[in-house]
C-alpha cells in the first residue's frame, strides 16, 4: 500500500504506522464516564470506506487523517490533521 | 562415463555449440551446452528418469520446459548450496553443475520405496486423516516420524546458506510480465510512448513461446524480429530488461513484487554479488503478457517418463535441438497440438501416430500425415505400456469403441492451454469461463493491471502482438505518457479449435497432479465423500498444493469434479489464487537482515569506549548496552555488579543512560500541553526544575514513566524509557497534533542527539567539581535536589545538568552533544580516579533501583494503574489529562487489586526469583488463592540478600506478612516477607545530601 502524504509525497506503507477510526473526538473534560467510554472502547468495524488516523514516523511525523476502504485498501483522499505541518507562528 | 548427447540434432536450436559444459547428475558426467536447461541437457543425453514420485515413488521423466514443472524436480548444488526441489527444466547450465535425483533410495533406478504402489489402496485422498487415526498416542511416536521419513521431495541443506540476498526497489510507469510476443510488443509500444517500462522475463532469452514456435513478424523470421526489438528496447534510455525475473505477486497501490535469480546460473556467486535479489516495482501500470500454459490430459499411464506436453517437446526440439523421443505419437484435442508432429517431422524425427480427440481434422494437417505416412486416430490414449526406461506402447480406444496400439518411444500430450490467470487474480478476481477455447480468462485485474496476449486467452501470434501493443500504448497513456507509438508489429493468427477431453477412462492409475502424486480416482473419491467445493476437494487430496502449485493440474482437477458431480466447469469455480507465482526463498525475502544484520543495532555514544573496558553487553530493543564491567578474578557476574553497586552506594559510578528516549517540547503552551498528557503538573514546575512524571493510556492504565525538566519558561526537556521511546514520542505527536491541536507547542526528538550519563554516589560532586567550569555552584544550595539547567564544562562545552536520582545516591544526571560522549566517559574515567570512579552497567542500576524500589518495566507492564504503583496520589484533581476519567473506573481503583510491594525470603540465604507465584501461607496453590507475583529481583550488597518487587492483593496493607512465593517452574515454593517497597535510605537522604 502506498499513502500520498501531504508533506513529503508518495510514500510507501512501512513509513506509516495505522491507529483506526478518526472519527470518534476525545470528550470534553467534563463529558463524564460514559462518553469517555465509548470514545475509548466502542468503534465501528466498517466494511467499506473509512477515515482513518495514520502517523507518518518514517518521514515527517504528521498525523493524517486517510480515507480508504477496508475492503479493497484503495485510498481516495489524504489530509493532514489540524496540527500536522508547520509551527503555529506566534499563536 | 561421459555423455555423448546422442539426442542432440546436429543444427539448429539456441545453444552456443563452442560452449560445452560438462555436468554431473546423480553422479555421471554428461555434457551439454550455454543455452542448455539442465532439462534440455539431460533430454540431449537420452536421459528419461529424472526422479521419483511423492507419495508412489514411481518413475518420472520432464514433463514440461518451463516453472510449472511438476516432475523433474532435483536437489541442485552440493553442501550449504543445496537446493532441494529445484526445477530442471528453469535451471541453466553452467560448467561444473550438479544435480541429483529425489525420493529415491538407494538409487533412481532401483528405489525401495516403490514398494508403495502395491500399498496405493492406502494412499488414497484424504490417507492422512484416515490410516492414522487411532490410537492417538502413535502419532507423534510412530506415525508422524515414519511419514517424515517417507514422504517429502527434496533434502534442505541443513546448513546456514552460504550467499547474500538482497531487496531493492524500483520506479516506473508500465511493468511488463513476459516477454513473448505480447510482452515484447507491450514493451516497444510503451517504451515508444516515452513511458519508462520494466520488462520481466523469468526465462534468460527473451522471446517467451517465440523461441519455440517461431512465425513470421512483419515479415521476418521470428527471431530476427525478437533481435529487432530488443535492440530497439535497449537502445531506449528509460526501458529496462530484466531476464532471470519472475513477477510473482501484486499488491495495493501498484506494487509489484519480482524475484530475481542474479547468479542461479552461476556455480558460486562472483564475489560481493548476490545469489537472488527480491525487487518491489512501483508501477502505475501492469500489463501481464505471462502467456498460457499447455495442460495435461488425465489418462492411464500419463506420469510414463516419455510423455510429455506437446509444447515441451517442441521447445526441446527448435530451442534447444534436443529430441526427446524418436518415433513420437501426439494426442492432442486441439489445433495447436498438430504442431508438434510438424516440428517432429521437420527435425528429421518419426511420428508414430496422431490421436485427435477431436471428429474432424484439417485437410492441411490429413495431408502432412498422408504426406508423411502416419496415421491419424479419432480416439484417445487409454493407456500406456512403459516404465522407467520410458514410454513402448500407448493403447487406444478409438471414437466408435475399437482399439488400437501405437507403439512409440515419447508421447506428446495436448489438452489445451490455460492461460496464465494468477497475477490477474491475485486480489481475489475470479477467473471466468470461455467456452470457445475451453480456458479461464481473467475477469477483472487488480488496479492498473491489464492482461494481454495468450494471458488474456487470445492464442493466435497476430492477437498477441494485436493485444500487447495496444495494451502497452494504454498503460503508457494511463501513465502520462503520450507519445507515438509507432506501427504495430503485425502477423498472422493461426485456427485455434478445441474439443474438451480432461480424463480418458481406462485401467491404471491416471494422475491429475503429478507432483503430489493425486489421480483422477482421488477426486472422484473426494466427491464421493463430500469434498465437492474446490477448496475442499484441494485440501483433502493436495491437488494442486506442490511446489508448482498446480499450474498443470488444477484446471483438470476441476473439471473432472465438476463431470463427477454433473455440474458446469464455471458453476465448479476456481480456488483463490494467491502468490507468490513461483517459489520464492525465504532468503530472497530476508535479504541482509539475518544474523547480527536481523535488526538494526544501535550503539551508545560510550558504546567503543565501554567495549575497550571489556563490558558484557545486553540487548535492549534496538540498543546494546553494557550490562556490566568485569574485572579480571572476577568468578561470575554477581560478584561484577555487587562490587559496581557497592562502589556507586560507597564513592562514585557512571553508567550511559542515553538509551532514554529524549524530547524537547518547545511552546508557549508547553506547560498546558504537558499537564495534559502527565497525569502530575507540569506548568507549575519552576524554571531549572526537574520532576518526575506518569503518563496513562486513555484507558487509564500506566504507560509510560520520566523525569521533565523545565530549562526555560517555553523550554522542556522530556525523557522516556528506553523501551517507550518511539512509541511515547507517536502518542505526544497525536496529543499535539489531533487532540489539543489548538495548543503552541512543538516537540522535536532529541534521543540520538544527547549522550547523557548518570553519575552517582557520595562523591558525585567531588567528581564533578573535575568535569563543570568551577564557576558553576554544585552545592546543595546552589543546585538542589531535582535542579536542572544548563552548564558549561571546563573547556568551554555546554551540557545539560540534572540533580536527579534513581539510585538513590546523591547523583546528577549529565547531557552533552552525543559527539562527546566517548570523550565524557574516558574524562569521567580519568576526573574520576582520585575517588574510585567505578562504571557500572544496567545490572547494577537494576539492582540498585529495586533497592529503592523504583518501578520500571516489569511493573510498568500495561494492566497497571498509578495506584498500582503507590504512585495515585500524584493524579491530578484540578486538571483533565488523558487517562483521567477510565483510571476512575470501579474495578481500577478496587481496594483487592494487586500493588507493588516489596519482598524478601524469611530465610536469607535463598534466591528469590521473579516470576513466583504469591499465595497465602497454607493456601494450595491454584487460581483462586493466587495473590500476584513477583516482578523484579536482586541480590542486594546492601542488605546482603536477595530482595525483589512484586505486584501482590492488597500489598501495601499486608506489610510484614508471611507469604509464600510457589514457583512451579522451577520447582520451588518458600516462604517470604511483604514488605516496604524501598529497602534502602527510606526517607531519601542520601539523595538529597
Amino acid at each position: 500500500m502506498r499513502i500520498v502524504c501531504p508533506f513529503c509525497g508518495e510514500r510507501e506503507l512501512g513509513e506509516f504506522t495505522y491507529l483506526g477510526d478518526a472519527k470518534p473526538q476525545r470528550p470534553a473534560a467534563d463529558a463524564g464516564e460514559d462518553a469517555v467510554y465509548d470514545y475509548v472502547y466502542l468503534r465501528d468495524n466498517v466494511a467499506g470506506v473509512m477515515s482513518e488516523h495514520w502517523y507518518h514516523g518514517g518521514g515527517c511525523r504528521a498525523w493524517l487523517k486517510v480515507t480508504r476502504s477496508t475492503l479493497t485498501h484503495e485510498i481516495s483522499a489524504v489530509e493532514p490533521t489540524a496540527g500536522a505541518g508547520a509551527a503555529k507562528v506566534g499563536a | 562415463m561421459r555423455g555423448n548427447q546422442a539426442n542432440r540434432l546436429g543444427t539448429g536450436g539456441l545453444i552456443d555449440r563452442s560452449a560445452a559444459l560438462n555436468f554431473r547428475f546423480d553422479g555421471k558426467t554428461f555434457s551439454g551446452f550455454k543455452g542448455d536447461t539442465l532439462a534440455s541437457a539431460l533430454v540431449a543425453n537420452g536421459v528419461k528418469l529424472v526422479g521419483r514420485s511423492f507419495k508412489y515413488h514411481r518413475p518420472r521423466g520432464i514433463l514440461t520446459a518451463g516453472s510449472e514443472e511438476p516432475n523433474a524436480l532435483v536437489e541442485l548444488r552440493s553442501g550449504a548450496r543445496r537446493e532441494a526441489n529445484t526445477k530442471a527444466t528453469t535451471a541453466e547450465l553452467y560448467e561444473g553443475l550438479e544435480a541429483a535425483s529425489q525420493n529415491r533410495w538407494p538409487s533412481l533406478n532401483f528405489d525401495v520405496m516403490s514398494v508403495n504402489q502395491l500399498f496405493a489402496p492406502i494412499f488414497v485422498a484424504g490417507f492422512y486423516y484416515k490410516t492414522f487415526m487411532w490410537p492417538a498416542k502413535f502419532w507423534e511416536a510412530i506415525y508422524e516420524p515414519a511419514i517424515r521419513r517417507a514422504a517429502g521431495l527434496g533434502r534442505a541443506a541443513g546448513l546456514s546458506d552460504p550467499d547474500h540476498y538482497d531487496k531493492a526497489w524500483a520506479h516506473c510507469d508500465v511493468v511488463i510480465a513476459g516477454s513473448g510476443p505480447a510482452g515484447l510488443a507491450a514493451a516497444l509500444a510503451a517504451g515508444r510512448s516515452g513511458a519508462r517500462v520494466i520488462l520481466c522475463e523469468e526465462d534468460f532469452v527473451l522471446g517467451g513461446r517465440l523461441l519455440a514456435d517461431g512465425g513470421t513478424i512483419d515479415g521476418l523470421p521470428a527471431a530476427e524480429w525478437v533481435a529487432r526489438a530488443v535492440a530497439e528496447l535497449t537502445a531506449m534510455p528509460d526501458v529496462r530488461i530484466m531476464t532471470r525475473t519472475t513477477l510473482f505477486g501484486v499488491y495495493d497501490g501498484g506494487t509489484y513484487g519480482a524475484i530475481e535469480r542474479v547468479n542461479d546460473h552461476l556455480p558460486v556467486p562472483p564475489e560481493h554479488q548476490v545469489r537472488q535479489r527480491l525487487w518491489r516495482i512501483v508501477a502505475r501500470r501492469c500489463v501481464v503478457a505471462a502467456g498460457s500454459i499447455e495442460r495435461p490430459i488425465v489418462f492411464a499411464g500419463n506420469d510414463t517418463p516419455g510423455v510429455m506436453m506437446a509444447s515441451a517437446m517442441r521447445s526441446y526440439i527448435n530451442r534447444y535441438a534436443a529430441t526427446p523421443a524418436r518415433r513420437i505419437a501426439l494426442f492432442t484435442n486441439n489445433e495447436d497440438g498438430w504442431r508438434t508432429a510438424e516440428t517432429a517431422i521437420a527435425a528429421g524425427l518419426q511420428v508414430a501416430a496422431v490421436i485427435d480427440a477431436r471428429p474432424d481434422v484439417s485437410p492441411a494437417h490429413r495431408s502432412l500425415a498422408s504426406k508423411s505416412g502416419f496415421p491419424v486416430l479419432h480416439g484417445s490414449v487409454a493407456g500406456v505400456d512403459g516404465g522407467k526406461g520410458g514410454v513402448r506402447k500407448l493403447s487406444v480406444s478409438l471414437t466408435g469403441g475399437a482399439r488400437a496400439e501405437v507403439e512409440a518411444d515419447g508421447l506428446a500430450v495436448s489438452g489445451g492451454w490455460n492461460p496464465a490467470v494468477g497475477l490477474t487474480s491475485y486480489h481475489r478476481g475470479r477467473p471466468k469461463w470461455r467456452d470457445d477455447i475451453a480456458a479461464f480468462v481473467p475477469d477483472g485485474a487488480p488496479p492498473g493491471m491489464v492482461a494481454a496476449g495468450a494471458a488474456n486467452g487470445a492464442f493466435g501470434l497476430g492477437a498477441c502482438l494485436r493485444q500487447g501493443f495496444e495494451a502497452g500504448a494504454a498503460a503508457a497513456r494511463d501513465a502520462g505518457r503520450g507519445g507515438n507509438a509507432g506501427s504495430m508489429p503485425v502477423a498472422d493468427d493461426e485456427a485455434f479449435s478445441i474439443a474438451p477431453l480432461w480424463h480418458v477412462a481406462g485401467k491404471g492409475k491416471a494422475f491429475v497432479d503429478q507432483q503430489h502424486d493425486v489421480t483422477a480416482s482421488d477426486v472422484e473419491l473426494a466427491q464421493r465423500e463430500g469434498f465437492q467445493s474446490v477448496e475442499h476437494l484441494k485440501r483433502y487430496t493436495t491437488l494442486g498444493m506442490a511446489t508448482d502449485q498446480g499450474k498443470t493440474s488444477n484446471v483438470a482437477g476441476l473439471a473432472i469434479m465438476a463431470a463427477v458431480s454433473g455440474k458446469s466447469i464455471p458453476e465448479t469455480g476456481t480456488t483463490i489464487y494467491r502468490p507468490p507465482y513461483v517459489p520464492v526463498a525465504i532468503g530472497a525475502f530476508a535479504g541482509h537482515h539475518r544474523d547480527e544484520n536481523f535488526h538494526a543495532t544501535r550503539l551508545t555514544p560510550s558504546h567503543h569506549w565501554a567495549a575497550e573496558q571489556g563490558a558484557v553487553f545486553v540487548d535492549t530493543g534496538l540498543w546494546k548496552r553494557a550490562q556490566w564491567y568485569p574485572l579480571a578474578g572476577e568468578k561470575d557476574w554477581l560478584e561484577s555488579v555487587t562490587r559496581e553497586v557497592k562502589a556507586v552506594r560507597s564513592g562514585v559510578g557512571f553508567c550511559d543512560v542515553s538509551t532514554l528516549g529524549k524530547i524537547d517540547v518547545h511552546g508557549a503552551d508547553a506547560g498546558v500541553f504537558l499537564d495534559r498528557v502527565y497525569i502530575n503538573a507540569f506548568s507549575s514546575l519552576p524554571v531549572g526544575k526537574a520532576r518526575y512524571g506518569l503518563m496513562l493510556r486513555e484507558d487509564g492504565i500506566v504507560y509510560d514513566d520520566g523525569t521533565t525538566s523545565r530549562l526555560a519558561q517555553d523550554h522542556y526537556f522530556l525523557t522516556t524509557t528506553t523501551a517507550k521511546a518511539g512509541l511515547v514520542m507517536q502518542h505526544l505527536e497525536f496529543c499535539r497534533q489531533v487532540l489539543f491541536s489548538e495548543l503552541d507547542v512543538q516537540l522535536t526528538s532529541v534521543s540520538d542527539q544527547w549522550a547523557q550519563f548518570s553519575i552517582a554516589g557520595p562523591k558525585t560532586r567531588d567528581l564533578l567539581k573535575e568535569i563543570v567550569d568551577p564557576a558553576e555552584d554544585l552545592s546543595n544550595e546552589g543546585f538542589p535536589f531535582m535542579g536542572a539547567r544548563e552548564v558549561k564544562l571546563r573547556g568551554g562545552l555546554k551540557a545539560r545538568l540534572f540533580r536527579i536520582s534513581f539510585s538513590g545516591e546523591m547523583a546528577f544526571e549529565i547531557s552533552v552533544p552525543a559527539r562527546y560522549g566517548e570523550a565524557m566517559a574516558r574524562n569521567l574515567m580519568i576526573a574520576g580516579k582520585p575517588f574510585g570512579v567505578t562504571p557500572y552497567g544496567t545490572e547494577a542500576l537494576g539492582v540498585m533501583r529495586v533497592e529503592k524500589g523504583h518501578v520500571a518495566g516489569p511493573e510498568l507492564n500495561g494492566t497497571t494503574t498509578a495506584g498500582d504503583l503507590g504512585l495515585g496520589k500524584m493524579m491530578s484533581t484540578k486538571k483533565d489529562f488523558i487517562g483521567r476519567v477510565m483510571a476512575g473506573r470501579e474495578a481500577l481503583v478496587a481496594p483487592n487489586r494487586q500493588v507493588v510491594v516489596g519482598i524478601k525470603p524469611t530465610d536469607k540465604a535463598r534466591r528469590l526469583r521473579s516470576g513466583a507465584h504469591i499465595i497465602p501461607k497454607g493456601g494450595s496453590p491454584g487460581p483462586d488463592t493466587d495473590q500476584g507475583y513477583v516482578t523484579s529481583v536482586c541480590f542486594s550488597p546492601v542488605l546482603d540478600q536477595w530482595i525483589g518487587l512484586g505486584l501482590v492483593e492488597r500489598g501495601r496493607e499486608r506489610i510484614g506478612e508471611i507469604v509464600r512465593a510457589h514457583d512451579p517452574l522451577r520447582g520451588e515454593d518458600y516462604d517470604v516477607e511483604l514488605c516496604n517497597s524501598v529497602f534502602y535510605d527510606p526517607d531519601g537522604g542520601r539523595q538529597r545530601g
